[in-house]
């Protein structure tokens, strides 16, 4: 079962990552967009790390999230902050109330939370956005569990998703974000939303599995 | 990096307070927010609002007072606000009249205002808004659209000055509709603006080389060409801008805007060819803005931005406009 103190360790997790990566996702960003994806991210971690102790005052898993996702979008910038912000948000709002939640409300969380950037970013997979890399692990989660595999197996089959959808990127031309301006220059290019998308899965991997 | 700074987290901070401090009895900064507002509040008459990125000074904080913005409200470096400053921004100057919201073309802004938008509607407040969308270098049969350029500084001043005659939410969104719709823009970059955080250039272009179609952020644009003169390069520009837009047999104001890093001198010497191109190509100016109106903190480079106007948009660029960056 996955309580506040998990929700504690992932998204810990999650702001290390997003730190230690800050460079390798602005470098992908300078290639492709405008070269601050690395910097958005690890501001919007770190206040969320800043918020961590107030918010785990509470027991309330789903609320957990959502004002964790309230603070992303309100301090990533961009168009990552209402994204990241989306999807934390809408899976808050799907345990709502919850102080602990298993591998399946977990899984349909993250699906809630990937249909809500879908919607506010009108944008769908192969667009090469950071839904590249959620959709799929969203559907590995899903089908692994389904499968009766353990939660650990699960998430790793999902981060294995996430990251082939990583490298999927490289191979189409965008069609959304400030990437999509440049047209098929962006071939080849790997998507940084992709990539801090699975970064953050993997983060999530490592302290809920 | 060789910049007048202090600590990089204060950049933001820093600047805003130092404009508002230069014109205090107009300005005003929001408490914990770079928001800037008027003094003095106006009164049954529609807010307008602009919200960009920081590093493009005098946009967005550079406009605000009579006859332009109510509201500016900037982002963090090259990037977009983010819905609770805008916000923020709208609460302040909202009246019953409603409030129009400017904003340029980039995911990032469209996103960070649409949440914020929605979630004034929910507060009851009346918000609208008009997206400026004039760069000819990108591609408008992208789900995406044009990017905005600096064309959005000349759509500042015309919904700013017909607010200011106290008609209605949806007249002034019409109106900058209308005049966003004969908006077009091209942008030119010679050399590169190093993001303070990141401290070094977010593209490199070699010494006889230049980025046609460059976004207002360092974005790659649609070509590489080799350096050429005032000439070459406007002409290539206005070849563009007139092959996207009739202008011919129009009437317009031209916007030479530098990105920076260009001297005012350069932009002269650019203009000097631009009015005569127009002429030969039956293209009549009315007026012409010269200068760092929307820039990228150090990129040297520039735009020509093209809005045909008609007498009624004539009588709103010519309005009355009292702001740190522009007066009329």
């Amino acid at each position: 079962m996955i309580d506040k103190q998990a929700i504690g360790r992932m998204l810990t997790a999650m702001a290390e990552e997003m730190h230690t990566a800050r460079h390798e996702l602005t470098e992908l960003d300078n290639a492709i967009g405008d070269g601050d994806h690395g910097t958005n991210m690890d501001r919007g971690f770190q206040a969320v790390m800043k918020q961590l102790p107030k918010l785990l005052e509470q027991d309330d898993v789903g609320a957990i999230l959502h004002n964790a996702g309230m603070t992303l979008m309100n301090t990533i910038g961009g168009s990552a902050g209402p994204v990241y912000g989306t999807l934390f948000m809408w899976a808050g709002m799907t345990c709502r109330g919850a102080s602990e939640i298993d591998a399946q409300v977990f899984a349909g969380a993250l699906e809630s939370g990937a249909y809500g950037v879908a919607e506010i970013g009108g944008a769908h997979e192969g667009d090469k956005t950071m839904l590249d890399a959620l959709f799929p692990a969203c559907r590995a989660l899903k089908e692994s569990l389904q499968k009766g595999e353990a939660f650990p197996e699960a998430l790793a089959a999902a981060v294995q998703a996430a990251g082939m959808g990583v490298e999927y990127t490289k191979l189409i031309v965008a069609n959304r974000g400030r990437a999509s301006y440049i047209g098929e220059r962006s071939l080849g290019h790997q998507d940084p939303g992709a990539t801090s998308m699975m970064l953050l899965l993997r983060a999530a991997q490592r302290t809920l599995a | 990096m060789k910049k007048f700074i202090n600590e990089l987290d204060n950049i933001e901070a820093e600047m805003v307070r130092g404009l508002v401090r230069s014109k205090a009895h107009m300005l005003r900064q929001l408490p914990d927010s770079n928001v800037v507002v008027r003094t003095q509040k106006k009164r049954e008459r529609v807010a307008v609002l602009f919200g960009c990125g920081s590093g493009h000074e005098p946009a967005p904080c550079g406009y605000v007072g009579y006859g332009m913005l109510d509201a500016a409200v900037p982002g963090s470096i090259f990037s977009s606000p983010t819905p609770d400053q805008i916000l923020k921004g709208i609460r302040e100057v909202a009246s019953e009249s409603g409030v129009l919201c400017i904003l340029v073309n980039y995911t990032g802004d469209v996103l960070n205002f649409r949440m914020a938008i929605q979630m004034a509607q929910m507060e009851g407040i009346a918000v609208d808004s008009v997206v400026v969308a004039d760069d000819v270098a990108s591609d408008t049969g992208k789900a995406t659209g044009r990017r905005g350029l600096a064309g959005a500084i000349l759509i500042n001043k015309i919904a700013g000055a017909e607010a200011e005659m106290g008609v209605g939410l949806y007249e002034v969104k019409e109106t900058a509709e209308w005049a966003t719709a004969g908006l077009r823009t091209i942008g030119v970059a010679s050399s590169p603006c190093i993001v303070p955080e990141e401290g070094k250039p977010s593209f490199e272009l070699r010494d006889n080389e230049m980025e046609v179609g460059m976004g207002l952020h360092g974005e790659p644009g649609v070509m590489r060409a080799p350096m050429r003169s005032a000439e070459a390069t406007a002409r290539d520009m206005l070849d563009r801008l007139l092959a996207d837009y009739k202008y011919k047999g129009c009437e317009v104001v031209v916007l030479i805007n530098g990105l920076g890093g260009t001297p005012v001198m350069e932009l002269y010497i650019i203009n000097d060819f631009v009015s005569r191109y127009l002429a030969e190509h039956d293209v009549e100016v009315y007026d012409t803005m010269i200068g760092n109106y929307m820039t990228s903190m150090e990129m040297k480079g520039f735009s020509i931005s093209l809005m045909r106007v008609d007498p009624h948009l004539k009588a709103l660029y010519d309005a009355p406009a009292r702001t740190a960056a522009l007066c009329r």
